[in-house]
């Protein structure tokens, strides 16, 4: 499909050829599909359609000779529908994004049912068994778990923890009242509502129950998908995604209970009891084994430095393994996933490299969105397929029990809930999370685990909550994000989270457990400080290999987003390499404590020209300012990459570098530790800005300069800019300056310099006459400066993986 | 103490005007103050480093030093005491309410306007209107001081980092020689935009009387 490396230009008639050819692709692999599946899954037909292929591979070796070209599908049929049909999904999300405005009025997850029906559609029109897609096994063991393994790795921890309280109450009571009150109310509309000789009027209690407790919980894939496209506040987020997660346990239990019950038929006292203990079992089982493998997983990234290739591996092979083993018990699967997910996180991300992360982010999110769409196909396909039985009274009755409950218990579980929150839940939000209850696919994967012999109303059952599951995913999802702009509910601010919020998140944790101290109550501060305290004691040694273990949260998120910012210096597309990966290069200057006096004292410390600097400061300040632009946060769907890490490490390496030289330049530390009027000669500043770090030349000096013999500076340093081709190179090279060597080329030029140019470094004064050597410096400060630019560094590739976390 | 107990009876009122505080919260406060003060009228700076669970908070003096600081008194007074009395304790334990759930959006500005100066109050030790980049250099360093061996110029550099921030974000085209001076209140205000103080910065007083839940071991 050569069409799809095409169409990236934007030009609609690309766009549309792309659309068409996706549109052929899907007839062909439709008609494949319904081919090949119709075989697959109903084994009396299968000989005859054996015998079919064979009878195809025969008309091309009529002849007894040696078989030239020989059909034989069958050998690769599973894997290759596989394919296909992880293909034809990855190809419909292609298609919606290309589609203008389509994906801000529907939701992807419509679009994909959709499309799905319409993939049904044609294989039945075909004339073909459609194909039951969804199978429990597969989407239990196969596309559940890297939605859910993605949720939990990238869980928002704080908001996660501390609104605990409230999550576990909707996720426990609320869905245990959704399911006793669906269950309960729906049993007694089919023994009202209908004459005894219908078959409603034979669903049992429990049965009532059962399905109850199938349809009351919400879905996360579904919450995931519509809540991810309407950027809603994160306390609303985490709480109906906390929900849809914990929820699971609830469901797990309820459904093995009744599932029981209605087997034998009868319910005892103490088995209800029984029931109790085993939600707890479900529930903290699940949560134990997922952070026993959490742990183990942190364990082993421990060692892995030296075979960094297989380092994501071990998160997903832990995490699965984690969701398996708390399956075989019959723990909720979803909770362990999300303990080991959670658990492992930060020991995992100290210990890694980073392009590991990368990797296990591209990964995850990979996984993530492919199953996600693939569970929504499938679901609109299994809605053509399944066997159907349309009761309209129970789907009716279904469908209206599900909003009342939800929205009865919402707002009753708020009015308690509301008591003990000090960030009280108002009416919009009360009335978003009872909206936001999406139903999905795991509940239709329930249903579907549901054996016929039990349960002759199956059908019934599916039916009713394949409608559930489109009522909410179509109307709900539709329409909440209209609902939420209408409401003005406050919504996710997109912006990156800065380092002054850090700093100061940190500062008020720790203030207010101080209060808390002084106050002699021990609130939530206190204990959250105690844990930290213990984390940092044990855990992180026992954990994370060598110093980083000693890393406090501050400074590695400075680091982190240092690292971001020496990213997007690359990408920017200065690729300047100069050692400046620190954001304070650009204005630092404006920070720096002003001398309020002219210095006159003169340094033997090498000095700059200031044409010089000023083309310094000019590329750095283009090539800055770009960098505050973008950090947002992250997002399933669209990853915000970065795609420069090659020549990040080299930057990376070279701050390094700078921070080790400018150790040595201990004079010009002290300068920056007064704060009141240093003499702070501008030589001394300029120095400090070929160092890279901590530029506070003179501005004024700068400026006035700058003024006075602009016409030649102005115009040069546009040039400067252009002529510099390594300025432009391919960013992932890794060639550039090497920092120790810029050090030192500025060091000996302006050795050189000084003597010949020492009246440019008094401006003020003799401003006229700096024009002319100004323009003669120009050539030779140009020179100098795309040799220190151009500068290859020696120490290019070196330690390619180990290098990139300090 | 009898006295004192009557008396602060006839304040509850007065007292809750002021800070906001139920009588309960006021009666469990008074109590702590009590047991802190070693029953005296006043407490003392040394009275406070003894609590031993602030021995393991690394911005320890500054949160002593903001109950010894008139401008958090919510008067307009500049300068540091000595010495508190209870009203004044109760007015810096003020500052840690939880914003109301019915107040109007402008009480909600107003309350976060409180509590973001307490903090800014916090950093501008010199109380000159403006956190200067040696303030805000301190505030890093003090935070980071319980983490081990930290080099100084890592602190150095996220201060610079963040002070450089604050003033791209508030002032992003500044000419070559302007001079950003410090962080002001209202520049203050913008870059924390993003953390909602008036909800997040608030710890949870005690309504009951719980001096069974109370950790200390004097009681009043």
């Amino acid at each position: 499909m050569p069409s799809r490396t095409v169409s990236h230009g934007s030009s609609g008639r690309l766009r549309g050829l792309f659309l068409v050819m996706v549109l052929v692709f899907l007839e062909s692999s439709v008609f494949t599909l319904a081919f090949a599946s119709s075989d697959q899954h109903s084994p009396t037909t299968a000989h005859s359609d054996g015998h079919k292929a064979t009878d195809h591979g025969s008309h091309n070796n009529t002849g007894k000779a040696f078989p030239v070209l020989d059909l034989n599908y069958e050998n690769v049929r599973v894997p290759f529908e596989i394919s296909l049909w992880v293909l034809l999904a990855s190809l419909m999300k292609l298609g919606f994004h290309l589609v203008p405005h389509l994906s801000n009025i529907v939701p992807e997850s419509c679009l994909l049912i959709v499309v799905g029906l319409l993939v049904g559609g044609i294989i039945r029109g075909t004339g073909e068994t459609v194909p039951p897609v969804l199978d429990s096994k597969l989407f239990f063991y196969i596309l559940l778990p890297p939605i859910i393994l993605d949720a939990g790795y990238f869980l928002p921890i704080r908001p996660f923890m501390e609104n605990l309280g409230t999550i576990l109450i909707f996720a426990v009571v609320g869905t245990l009242w959704n399911a006793f009150f669906v269950g309960g109310l729906l049993y007694g509309v089919c023994q009202i509502g209908t004459e005894s000789s219908s078959i409603l009027s034979r669903i049992g209690l429990l049965q009532c129950l059962l399905f109850g407790s199938i349809i009351s919980a919400v879905d996360p894939v579904a919450v995931l998908a519509v809540f991810e496209e309407i950027h809603i506040n994160e306390l609303l987020h985490i709480l109906v995604f906390g929900e849809s997660l914990l929820n699971d346990a609830v469901t797990v239990v309820l459904y093995h209970l009744f599932e029981e019950f209605s087997g034998i038929g009868t319910v005892t006292l103490v088995k209800g009891f029984l029931g109790v203990i085993s939600f707890f079992v479900v529930a903290l089982g699940g949560v134990l084994v997922g952070v026993l493998y959490g742990i183990l997983a942190a364990f082993t990234s421990r060692f892995t430095s030296h075979t960094r290739v297989i380092e994501p591996l071990f998160v997903f092979l832990y995490s699965y393994m984690a969701y398996l083993s708390a399956e075989i018990f019959h723990l909720s699967g979803i909770m362990a996933l999300i303990a080991c997910g959670a658990v492992m996180r930060p020991y995992v991300e100290a210990n890694i490299s980073h392009k590991s992360h990368t990797t296990i982010k591209y990964f995850l999110k990979m996984w993530s969105s492919v199953s996600e769409t693939l569970i929504f196909i499938f679901l609109g396909v299994a809605t053509v397929a399944g066997p159907h039985d349309w009761n309209w009274t129970f789907v009716t009755v279904t469908v209206i029990l599900c909003l009342v409950a939800r929205v009865i218990g919402v707002v009753g579980l708020t009015f308690i809930i509301n008591k003990f929150r000090i960030v009280k839940l108002t009416t919009k939000d009360q009335f978003i999370i009872a909206y936001g209850g999406l139903r999905g696919a795991i509940a239709f994967s329930l249903g579907f685990l549901l054996e016929k012999d039990h349960f002759p109303e199956r059908e019934i059952f599916l039916t009713a909550i394949i409608t559930v599951i489109f009522f909410t995913v179509f109307v709900q999802g539709m329409t909440i994000k209209p609902l939420v702009e209408l409401l003005a509910v406050k919504k996710k601010q997109e912006a990156k989270r800065s380092i002054n919020e850090e700093i100061h998140t940190q500062f008020l944790d720790h203030l207010l457990t101080g209060i808390e101290d002084i106050c002699g109550h021990y609130g939530h501060h206190h204990w959250k400080d105690k844990l930290n305290r213990f984390n940092k004691k044990y855990v992180k040694k026992c954990l994370i290999a060598g110093e980083r273990s000693k890393e406090p949260q501050l400074i590695a998120f400075y680091h982190k987003m240092e690292m971001k910012q020496a990213i997007q210096l690359v990408e920017s597309g200065g690729g300047i390499k100069l050692p400046s990966a620190m954001p304070s290069t650009v204005s630092m200057q404006n920070i720096q404590p002003r001398p309020p006096t002219k210095p006159a004292a003169e340094r033997a410390i090498p000095q700059l020209s200031k044409t010089k600097e000023e083309e310094i400061r000019k590329i750095l300040r283009t090539n800055l300012q770009r960098t505050r632009q973008r950090l947002r946060s992250y997002n399933r769907h669209t990853l915000v990459a970065d795609p420069y890490e090659d020549g990040l490490s080299d930057l990376f390496l070279k701050k390094q570098k700078m921070f080790q030289i400018e150790k040595k330049l201990k004079e010009m530390n002290t300068y920056l530790t007064v704060p009141a009027p240093p003499p702070d000669s501008p030589t001394m500043c300029r120095a400090r800005l070929a160092s890279g770090k901590h530029t506070d030349f003179k501005p004024d000096q700068v400026q006035k300069g700058n003024k006075m013999c602009s016409d030649p500076q102005a115009y040069s340093i546009k040039p400067a800019l252009n002529k510099v081709p390594m300025i432009q190179v391919d960013l992932a090279s890794p060639q550039s300056p090497d920092s120790v060597n810029l050090l030192d080329e500025f060091g000996q030029a302006n050795q050189q310099e000084e003597e010949e140019q020492g009246l440019m470094m008094k401006p003020p004064s003799r401003p006229r006459e700096g024009k002319k050597p100004g323009e003669e410096d120009e050539a030779k400060d140009q020179q100098k400066l795309m040799r220190c630019l151009s500068d290859p560094g020696p120490s290019a590739d070196e330690d390619e993986d180990g290098a990139f976390l300090p | 103490m009898g006295a004192s107990q009557t008396r602060l009876e006839h304040n509850y009122d007065d007292l809750t005007e002021k800070s906001g505080f139920s009588h309960e919260q006021i009666k469990n406060l008074y109590q702590r103050f009590q047991q802190l003060s070693g029953n005296n009228e006043k407490i003392s700076r040394d009275d406070l480093e003894r609590i031993p669970a602030l021995n393991n908070n690394p911005i320890r003096k500054q949160i002593i030093t903001a109950f010894f600081d008139k401008r958090n008194q919510h008067q307009n007074d500049v300068g540091s005491l000595d010495e508190i009395g209870f009203e004044q304790f109760l007015m810096v334990m003020s500052h840690f309410r939880p914003v109301n759930s019915k107040a109007t959006e402008e009480e909600k500005a107003t309350v976060r306007k409180q509590k973001l100066r307490f903090l800014f109050n916090m950093h501008d030790t010199d109380n000159d209107g403006i956190i200067t980049l040696d303030e805000y250099r301190t505030v890093v360093e003090e935070l980071l001081s319980q983490s081990g061996a930290i080099e100084t110029e890592v602190a150095r550099a996220i201060a610079d980092a963040a002070m450089l921030e604050v003033a791209s974000t508030n002032v992003p085209h500044m000419a070559p020689d302007d001079f950003y001076e410090g962080i002001t209140f209202e520049h203050f205000e913008q870059i924390l935009k993003g953390i909602e103080m008036e909800s997040r910065m608030h710890i949870r007083f005690l309504d009951k009387n719980a001096a069974t839940m109370r950790c200390g071991k004097l009681s009043s």
